[in-house]
């Protein structure tokens, strides 16, 4: 006399079963027990084995509450205190490849027995299925054992954030969307400008003055037409930040201020998402993989951030055109690498490029225990005010608005013409004096003010100007500090004079 | 066959599976069958476990099955059925909706499109699994008693 076990049945098959919760079978093996259950009440054969009599996989069987999937399965020894119970796993989801069908055929049944097609064709495995028109554009891909069919059906399933549509986002998104990344979303707020293409490859001269998303998404379709591309044209803020970075797996910073670096940053960490990190000045540029579950962030690297005006931006040092080119494409590896889980990802490791040198060094990096926002003791649980944090926030303190300090380029010329003439200093670099100067200016470039300040007179009006305003307002910071008065930062720079006051002033 | 669907159980799950839009959601309908139909007391939402698309598929493991049955168990509730979003795709069960299905459970499909919910149906797999039918979805108007429902589970 075998064993008798007792069956649990579910809700949904008791109705098979003679409507018991409990039915008891003889068998020795979870296998056996199930083939009696099945020709004791030949209704539930069907609910739980295919045609070709295999369990289906959505009948989960417990034996005293473990998953026999992970004892021996249908080998599973029972005794008789055994206790076997059904439990249904559900799954489900729309068809990909045919919106509008409703997918039941009459006679599904009744299929003639031949191979069932492969889960690359049929998506039945939960990732995409490959299409023959993929097939044929991803080849070169699909040969690579290392990527193969699994790989590009990862790339295919993959959800990665550009944050930025600039220097380093435009390679980035360019062969993401060529390698088959199924969604690609990209925040940005700006326009083109002329003087982006030197090194944003996404956008054409077309596309001047309009939206940098428009061009990017027009252009990235042309590419790829089968990837999906959102975009959020929208200023990232603690505000929308997690919202936007939640539907991603993957996000990549491609920004140029601190703020939002540290914003990324730490939104990624909230939410457990790694962030590829990069970033350029001049000849250049750094690259890393922030995953505070598998090594440092970028708070670990710089928990604090430098002083304003200590690390001048791309618009401000220049940059060379293809740099971001490189630490962009080099983002995208560390990018794909992460979807398709080999290789060595640039986690825990910060890698340096110097073009001008033509070297790759590389910095180990290490978690810092702690750190406020991925350590020990986590200090900081939510988003924070980034501008404040990097010491943006316009001068206040001091009782003084940034636009009380500020004189644009029309009432400055307006003043001059009346013969209110301040004293004009010019404190960009000798290089940019070359290119276009305003007449009467001084040059006093940036870095040498403090050293050459005795040559002002506190008594009168000085208004400094730089290209776009910003190196000349931190002047306005230091001459205030040192007892200056009569101050007066030029709104845009010499860019504005030039197109507001005088034409005839290059603009670079 | 009829699944009637109180109205804050119907807000928890557009608001669980709008949340999910572009992926699809999915969650556990816990209620009892009564002689004049079946009626839903509580909806609970689950995290999709599915693993890579989850664009288009859903997946409700056996531990947060049992999970869910043993929280209706101390409600006096039964599962009666799954709900799940087709993203951008109608309220139809596709042909892998039918090949994963469980007899006797209402399958409430919600498409979702552009962030909106566009349509709701039931469905109940037919007994020789050839077929789902649909079943008729009774929305029961909120009232003053309802608490609001924001979706939180």
């Amino acid at each position: 006399m075998k064993p008798r076990t007792r069956v649990h049945i579910p809700t949904a098959l008791r109705l098979y079963a003679g409507n018991q919760p409990v039915v008891e079978v003889e068998g020795d093996t979870v296998g056996e027990a199930l083939q009696a259950l099945v020709s004791g009440h030949g209704e539930l054969r069907r609910h739980l084995y295919d045609e070709e009599g295999r369990l289906r996989r959505f009948v989960n069987v417990y034996k005293n509450g473990h998953d026999v999937r992970y004892l021996e399965r249908e080998a599973t020894p029972i005794g008789p205190n055994d206790t076997l119970a059904i439990v249904p796993s559900i799954a489900g989801g729309a068809d990909p490849s045919s919106p509008g069908e409703s997918g039941a055929p009459a006679d599904a049944p009744a299929r003639p027995a031949r191979p069932a097609p492969p889960d690359w064709v049929t998506g039945a495995d939960g990732l995409p299925p490959i299409s023959q028109a993929e097939l044929l554009r991803y080849g070169r891909h699909l040969i690579l054992p290392e990527v193969g069919l699994q790989g590009q059906r990862k790339l295919k399933a993959a959800a990665v954030l550009i944050v930025g549509a600039g220097g380093l986002g435009s390679p980035l998104a360019l062969y993401l969307a060529a390698a088959g990344v199924g969604r690609i979303g990209i925040v940005d707020f700006d326009r083109v400008e002329e003087s982006n293409l030197q090194r944003q490859i996404l956008h054409g001269t077309s596309s001047v003055g309009r939206p940098k998303l428009e061009s990017a998404k027009a252009r990235l379709l042309d590419l790829n037409p089968g990837v999906r591309v959102d975009t959020y044209e929208t200023r990232l803020t603690s505000e929308n930040a997690l919202d936007i970075l939640s539907p991603y797996d993957i996000v990549v910073d491609g920004t140029d201020n601190f703020p939002t670096r540290y914003l990324v940053n730490d939104a990624c960490v909230l939410l457990g998402k790694p962030n590829v990190y990069g970033s350029i000045f001049r000849f250049e540029g750094q690259a890393s993989v922030f995953d505070a579950a598998r090594g440092p962030c970028y708070r670990c690297l710089y928990p604090e951030p430098p002083p304003p005006g200590l690390v001048p931006s791309c618009a401000e040092g220049g940059v060379l055109g293809v740099l971001p080119g490189v630490i962009g494409v080099i983002q995208g590896i560390e990018t794909i690498k992460l979807i398709l889980g080999g290789g060595e990802p640039l986690i825990g490791r910060l890698l340096l490029f110097d073009a001008l040198a033509m070297t790759f060094r590389e910095l180990a990096l290490r978690k810092d225990p702690a750190c406020p926002l991925c350590g020990e003791r986590r200090t900081i649980d939510r988003l924070i005010d980034y501008e404040q944090f990097c010491g943006l926030t316009p001068a206040e303190q001091a009782g003084v608005t940034a636009e009380a300090l500020e004189i644009t380029a029309k009432e400055l010329a307006a003043n001059r013409e009346r013969g209110d003439v301040p004293v004009l200093i010019d404190v960009r670099e000798p290089h940019e004096h070359e290119i276009a100067r305003i007449p009467g200016s001084t040059l006093i470039p940036l870095n040498t003010l403090p050293a050459r300040v005795s040559e002002l007179d506190t008594s009168r009006m000085i208004v400094l100007h730089c290209h776009h305003g910003q190196r000349s307002m931190r002047a306005l910071e230091f001459l205030r500090q040192s007892g200056f008065q009569k101050l007066k930062n030029l709104r845009g720079g010499i860019d504005a004079w030039s197109r507001d006051v005088d034409p005839t002033v290059p603009r670079y | 066959m009829s699944l009637t669907l109180p109205a804050t159980e119907s807000a928890r799950i557009r608001s669980h599976l709008l949340g999910a839009y572009p992926e699809e959601g999915c969650g556990v309908l816990l209620g009892q069958d009564l002689p004049g139909g079946r009626r839903v007391e509580r909806a609970i939402p689950i995290d999709n476990r599915g693993e890579g698309a989850r664009h288009n598929r859903y997946v409700i493991g056996p531990e947060q099955f049992l999970a869910a049955e043993k929280q209706g168990r101390e409600a006096g509730l039964d599962v009666v059925g799954f709900f799940h979003s087709h993203p951008d795709h109608p309220a139809e069960p596709s042909g892998f909706d039918l090949e994963q299905a469980w007899p006797y459970y209402s399958y409430l499909i919600v498409s979702v499109s552009r962030g909106r919910v566009t349509e709701m149906r039931s469905w109940r797999l037919a007994e020789d699994r050839s077929r789902f039918d649909t079943e008729a979805l009774v929305l029961v108007p909120p009232t003053d008693a309802d608490p609001a429902a924001d979706g939180e589970t």
